[in-house]
């Protein structure tokens, strides 16, 4: 008995030597996936994305540290595709990392969080926007930095119902997610009075890209297609970028595209230079040599919230810094013009949606007059009384 | 010759008259089409527009009130403007993207926030050289400098704390952490207190400087704005201590705020966006700078009512008044 209570002091007295110096050590784990090609030749996806922006919120973390006598440590578990994301998980767990953020998809970051020596560690999803994981599939030890699809929907539909450009046609891919985002666009337009006029998937498969005159066959599909439909607005949902780039300028009648592609809901977005956004842009551009897409800002945004949370509860014990980070004492700024906090229930970010083009910011949701009884941040997505987490 | 030397001093005499009845000249930096626009303190029209580099933001005057020193952001220089012929008369080093500066009491030195590369640039105003650079944190942004001219408060944006550095030494001797995203940093008149405000957390962090520790943290409600609306950024406080005005960005509202109970007395409707507030001299008005209406307001200090707004460039950013 007497050997090991020595030893516990021992360490203890070790730590608080190092108090002054204290070091908060973030997990990164991810899954290097083949990504598919998309449509467009101008925009590979990068090797590097997210992990970029989880590298720029510690080098943002340590210059705070460096004031306040913290360090920031990011240590990094990246598992080859067809690698076991668990092996990866069980070497920051082994190392005694309690907070990680992941760049995973919704099976791969479900499979790891019910391990059981999950259970004492907090991830931080910076890549799935499924809404099961906030509704259904919730767990109590993920936080959601990225928009769910329904909050994507939702901004968009607030701007359209702003401009009164009420009736849509709705234009649903092959992917799973495709699927969801087409049920948040139907939930959406109910909440805020749209008109879904007609719903059609597209099946053309319009063969090779590159083909010299592939563009004639592409361009009287998509007149077709569009034929003898009253709307306003083309409101499409392909993921993957399949198709999406196809519909704009070759509509039957002259009618804007918006949705996966055209004026897109994200996150984040490269024309975005509004409220000191320039600087996080020059940041990422000179440490990454590439612009920050939504997947690296979500990585920045879970780095910066643990270490926001860190320089406020003064600590570096995960512990302190989550019972912070879901205290009313939290706030994280974002570049936004707003200040961000995790919804208590459903672990999900509550934050504003940009509405993008390829070069410019369109508009920011929620849009004025949108109203609700404690944030307005809360028009999108799904609120506290409709919620299906009910975390075990 | 007699009577025409009279003459003149008559006409100087009714001219100095007027003068103390109203005027001073407004200088306004307006962010977007990279220009100065000069109203007319008593007839409060614009009467002039000056183009001037890219992206012009803080703006402040030369002690002996002869020029007008312009952070002009993206040409990465400042530029100083001379009164007389109202043409920019020379350029400053300032390091990259300045934003923001102080000017110490002496009007020998500026103190440039480079919000872009986490620096504080020294400047040595009449040399026209860069003395030194201060390593703050990430997105220094507000600069205040002391009454006495020893201490320097910068605000860095991202890492959300006033720095607080001995103008002597030039080291950064503290750090008081406040809400996020840290403005400005305003000084009272007796130096015993330095006021921030922070943007995204809403609130204005009162400082006692001496034990540089947060005394009072002011928060902010107006009927039927969002709480997420409510952004304060310039702060003006009256030199006797009694008003603070505090701007509150896209609440398009001005709180006025009893300076020494704390309490909000009053929230003021200008234009959208409220951005910057500066007092003209003799303190019985307040301009503010409304970047979205792209105009500025004038408050009346006695009455505490908007008087007039007046419509300048793009994006006003920057407001100062000039005797």
């Amino acid at each position: 008995m007497l050997p090991l209570v020595f030893v516990l002091v021992a360490a203890l007295s070790s730590a608080a030597a190092r108090a002054g110096e204290e070091t908060v050590r973030i997990g990164w784990l991810s899954q290097a996936v083949q990504r598919s090609l998309p449509l467009s030749y101008l925009d590979q996806p990068p090797q590097d994305e997210g992990i970029q922006g989880a590298r720029l919120g510690i080098a943002d973390n340590e210059t705070t540290g460096h004031f306040t006598g913290q360090s920031f440590a990011l240590v990094e578990s990246i598992v080859p595709e067809n690698g076991e994301v668990s092996t990866g998980f069980h070497e920051l767990a082994a190392k005694g990392i309690r907070l990680i953020v992941t760049d995973l998809a919704a099976p791969e970051l479900l499979g790891v969080a019910d391990v059981p020596e999950a259970t004492s560690v907090t991830f931080f999803d910076t890549a799935a926007a499924d809404d099961r994981l906030r509704g259904e599939d919730c767990r109590a030890n993920i936080l959601h930095l990225l928009p769910s699809r329904a909050m994507l929907a939702d901004a968009l539909v607030q701007y359209l119902v702003a401009k009164r450009w009420r009736d849509l046609l709705l234009v649903v891919g092959h992917g799973e997610g495709d699927r969801e985002f087409a049920a948040d666009i139907r939930h959406a337009a109910q909440k805020f009075q749209a008109h879904i006029v007609q719903e059609k998937s597209w099946t053309f498969v319009p063969g090779a890209r590159r083909t010299d005159t592939g563009h004639f066959a592409i361009q009287a599909e998509v007149a077709r297609f569009t034929q003898g439909i009253t709307y306003d607005v083309l409101v499409v949902a392909d993921e993957a970028d399949a198709f999406g780039d196809y519909l704009s300028y070759r509509t039957f009648d002259p009618r804007p595209v918006a949705g996966t592609q055209g004026l897109v809901p994200s996150a984040w977005a490269r024309p975005h230079e509004q409220w000191g956004a320039t600087q996080l842009q020059e940041r990422f551009l000179r440490q990454a040599k590439r612009w920050m897409t939504d997947r690296d800002y979500a990585a920045w945004m879970a780095v910066r919230a643990i270490g926001e949370a860190a320089t406020r509860s003064k600590s570096a014990d995960p512990g302190a810094i989550l019972s912070l980070m879901h205290s009313d004492r939290f706030e994280l700024a974002a570049y936004k013009g707003a200040r961000l906090s995790f919804r208590s229930w459903d672990g999900q970010l509550r934050q504003p949606v940009l509405l993008a083009d390829a070069r410019s910011l369109v508009s920011v949701s929620p849009q004025p007059g949108f109203l609700h009884q404690f944030s307005e941040l809360d028009t999108l997505g799904i609120d506290k009384p409709e919620t299906k987490c009910r975390p075990g | 010759m007699p009577t025409g030397l009279i003459g003149r001093g008559l006409a100087i005499a009714v001219l100095g008259a007027a003068r103390i009845a109203a005027a001073d000249t407004i200088y306004v930096s307006n962010e977007k089409d990279n220009t100065i626009t000069i109203v007319d303190g008593a007839t409060l029209a614009p009467v002039k527009t000056i183009a001037v580099g890219q992206r012009p933001r803080g703006i402040v005057l030369s002690k002996d009130a002869k020029s007008l020193y312009i952070c002009a952001s993206d040409s990465d220089h400042i530029e100083v403007l001379d009164l007389s012929s109202d043409e920019i008369a020379r350029t400053l080093p300032s390091g990259p993207d300045p934003e923001f500066f102080a000017l110490d009491p002496a009007g020998k030195t500026l103190y440039i926030a480079n919000e872009d590369s986490n620096l504080v640039t020294v400047v040595d105003v009449d040399r026209g050289e860069v003395v030194t650079e201060i390593a703050v944190g990430v997105e220094p942004e507000g600069m205040g400098i002391s009454p006495d001219g020893k201490y320097l408060v910068n605000t860095s944006e991202t890492t959300n704390m006033a720095h607080v550095i001995d103008t002597a030494t030039r080291q950064v001797v503290a750090n008081v952490l406040v809400d996020s995203r840290p403005r400005r940093a305003e000084w009272t008149a007796d130096g015993a207190q330095f006021w921030v405000s922070a943007e995204i957390g809403g609130t204005v962090s009162v400082v006692d400087a001496a034990k540089r520790e947060i005394v009072k943290r002011i928060t902010f409600a107006v009927p039927g704005v969002p709480a997420e609306a409510i952004q304060p950024v310039g702060i003006a406080i009256t030199r006797d201590h009694k008003l603070a005005f505090v701007a509150l960005g896209p609440a398009n509202r001005v709180a006025v705020i009893d300076a020494q109970s704390y309490e909000v007395i009053k929230y003021l409707l200008v234009g959208q966006r409220v951005w910057s507030l500066a007092f003209n001299p003799e303190q019985s008005r307040v301009y503010t700078t409304n970047g979205v209406s792209n105009d500025i307001s004038v408050i009346d200090v006695a009455s505490l009512k908007v008087i007039k707004s007046v419509p300048v460039g793009q994006l006003p950013w920057g407001v100062v008044s000039r005797p």
